[in-house]
């Protein structure tokens, strides 16, 4: 089956006053039709990046993409006019971003908002676009829905403004839906609500979700694929259960024995020493290595490559490198 | 109990609304609205619940950095809210407050040695000569550099700056700490090394702490009672271990069974509650909780729940239990 998103070799650098950030650096990324993906890592490893990347939002007086192919549905995304990534957002490609509050309009209604992209894409009139709307907030589990139409989003409360985000996010039946850290910014009970609506979304729509989180949890409920990055690289790519069961970077498996889990008690919690390293002095290092319990020599000089196990399990680590090519 | 280290009783906070052409109180915000607790010496105390719960406002009153509407706060049997100006001062070495952005709270032209080394002096606990000493060792305790010393805040990482926050708390060598969401800011890697430090500190220091977080794990991992509060009133109150494993309260249930646990494919029965948290200028009647309740009867509507003994030390406020 061919993917639908299908990300080789991308690399985003950002300007900064101390130099050049490698904040997306040579990222491999598929997504097949119906299938969520989740991106997981800390603050600036480089997921929103990757993600803003592929929708091509990467303001220019930030960054840019310097190297790498996007492929979405049989089209490079690097090589369309901007006119017509511009057509493809927010029909074929939607995104919904943790800040609902920021990304929605505060003197249009919410009616208006949903309205537009359906007037503006499928070419529906404004009767029509009106009935749709209101068919929409239905659709993501809100109630009265043609008085929340006329109100405007200081009026409604934060997992309702998401509702409101993904409504206008699916209202043109996308085939990949970018979620941001949908639900960081939300309370656990509203959470659970926003995540089951997502899979419904999922399962009835056969929408493909990339969804970006740095919340475990969320992604061991929502995934089929899990993505680790670290520093602006994947470390590690595996179907959801075996990444749970059996983390193999040893990145992962600190992130993974680092997190207090509900009903799992330990004495003492293991910590990851140390902290992320500064992103413009990194070297020809893997990047964890200075962080890493179980760094080989190798790790300080040469930066392992992203290796197929052939299980449908990617790893990044010297560890997992026959003893031959690592030269020990 | 004399072991308590403080008592909360009957607490309350209420801010005014005021609206019209005169300004005139129309109404009440009800942020902390009749909570009870004490929590015992060398305990760790949390308090959970969603944003609008009134657990940080619960906090601050405690503290007095804040003035009480109604109730009492005893710690060690001093009624905190009874002192005059002086007398507070004095006592506010002993009762340190630790916030979730350290950052927002720290002087970004002060450098760090300075800042942790200032409330020493102003309160005249150490001489001059001996402050540096001591803002260093602390420092050490709380897994910072020397060197760090004389840097600026912006400087330092998430959890470097949580760490100078908790250490600027540690340094008035106090016996009660209260924690606001310290840990909620930070990335799981480095969240788990500043949980580890309040356990050290803890134990190093006999430490008793309030801890107020949203993160049911966390506060499982660190805390030795609980108590879950919602739309500014305590819901149950249970020691750790039976709190979680058998959860009494209905909005305990929800919220437990709502956090999303790292392990795929884990069936779990799951209460996802409808809508969202009321205003707390408008609670609902009866029980605050009914109109999310899965299980609600109609005597729930009328009245408001008595928070009560069901078991030793096992609070709730519920008809149904």
């Amino acid at each position: 089956m061919n993917a639908l998103v299908e990300i080789q070799n991308l690399s985003t650098y950002f300007k900064s006053e101390q130099g050049v950030v490698k904040a997306v650096d040579a990222l491999e990324l598929r997504v097949h039709e119906g299938e969520t993906v989740c991106i997981v890592g800390e603050s600036g490893c480089g997921k929103s990046a990757a993600a803003m990347s592929l929708m091509r939002l990467i303001p220019e007086a930030v960054g840019s993409i310097v190297s790498g192919e996007i492929w979405f549905a049989g089209r490079d995304l690097r090589k369309v006019s901007k006119e017509e990534m511009r057509k493809l957002r927010g029909n074929e490609l939607a995104m919904i971003f943790q800040e609902p509050m920021s990304s929605l309009n505060p003197v249009l209604t919410i009616g208006e908002q949903i309205m537009e992209p359906i007037m503006e894409h499928q070419g529906l009139s404004k009767k029509a676009a009106q009935a749709r709307a209101i068919e929409l907030i239905e659709l993501v589990g809100i109630p009265r829905a043609k008085e929340i139409a006329k109100s405007y989003p200081y009026e409604l409360s934060g997992g309702m403004l998401q509702r409101i985000m993904i409504a206008i996010a699916i209202s043109c039946n996308p085939r990949l839906l970018i979620a941001d850290e949908p639900t960081t910014a939300l309370d656990v009970t509203i959470q659970a609500q926003i995540l089951d609506l997502l899979r419904k979304i999922k399962d009835e729509a056969q929408t493909a979700i990339l969804f970006i989180t740095h919340d475990l949890g969320v992604v061991a409920e929502m995934a089929d694929h899990v993505v680790v990055m670290y520093a602006g690289k994947v470390v590690e790519v595996s179907p959801v259960v075996e990444l749970f069961e059996e983390p193999k970077h040893p990145y992962t498996q600190g992130l993974l024995r680092s997190k207090p889990v509900l009903n799992q008690r330990r004495a003492k919690l293991y910590s990851i020493p140390g902290q992320v390293p500064n992103p413009t002095t990194l070297g020809e290092s893997c990047y964890f290595h200075d962080r890493c319990d179980q760094c080989l020599d190798i790790c300080r000089v040469k930066q392992p490559p992203l290796r197929d196990g052939g299980d449908g399990r990617k790893v990044a680590c010297w560890l997992y490198e026959e003893e031959s090519v690592r030269g020990q | 109990m004399d072991s308590n280290l403080l008592e909360v009783r009957r607490l309350k906070k209420y801010y005014p609304i005021t609206g019209g052409l005169f300004g005139r109180t129309i109404g009440h915000v009800k942020a902390v609205d009749d909570v009870s607790f004490s929590i015992q010496k060398g305990e760790t105390f949390g308090l959970v619940g969603e944003s609008g719960s009134g657990k940080s406002t619960t906090g601050r009153t405690i503290l007095r950095l804040l003035e009480k509407t109604e109730g009492e706060v005893r710690f060690q049997g001093i009624d905190v809210h009874a002192l005059n100006r002086q007398e507070l001062r004095a006592l506010r070495p002993r009762m340190q407050y630790i916030f979730q952005d350290p950052y927002s709270s720290l002087n970004p032209r002060v450098r760090i040695g300075e800042a942790l080394g200032e409330a020493l002096l102003d309160h005249g606990l150490l001489p001059q000569t001996q402050v540096r000493e001591r803002v260093l060792e602390v420092m050490a305790l709380c897994g910072l550099a020397p060197y760090h010393v004389d840097r600026y805040p912006h400087e330092f990482s998430g959890g470097q700056r949580q760490r100078i926050g908790i250490a600027r708390a540690i340094m008035m060598n106090p016996d009660f700490i209260v924690a606001d969401e310290p840990v909620s800011a930070l990335d799981v890697s480095i969240q788990a090394q500043i949980i580890n430090l309040f356990a050290e500190l803890q134990e190093q220091r006999k430490l008793t702490y309030l801890f107020i977080s949203h993160d049911l794990s966390v506060v499982e991992h660190l805390c030795t009672r609980i108590g879950v509060m919602y739309l500014g009133s305590l819901m149950e109150l249970a020691p750790r271990d039976e709190l979680f494993l058998e959860p009494l309260h209905p909005y305990t249930k929800a919220l437990l069974s709502s956090v999303p646990l790292p392990i795929p494919k884990k069936k779990r029965e799951r209460i996802v509650l409808q809508g969202d948290m009321p205003s707390p200028a408008n609670p609902p009647a009866g029980c605050k909780f009914h109109t999310r309740c899965p299980y609600v009867k109609d005597i729930c509507r009328q009245e408001v729940p008595a928070f009560r003994e069901v078991s030793t030390d096992r609070f709730v406020a519920c008809h149904l239990v």
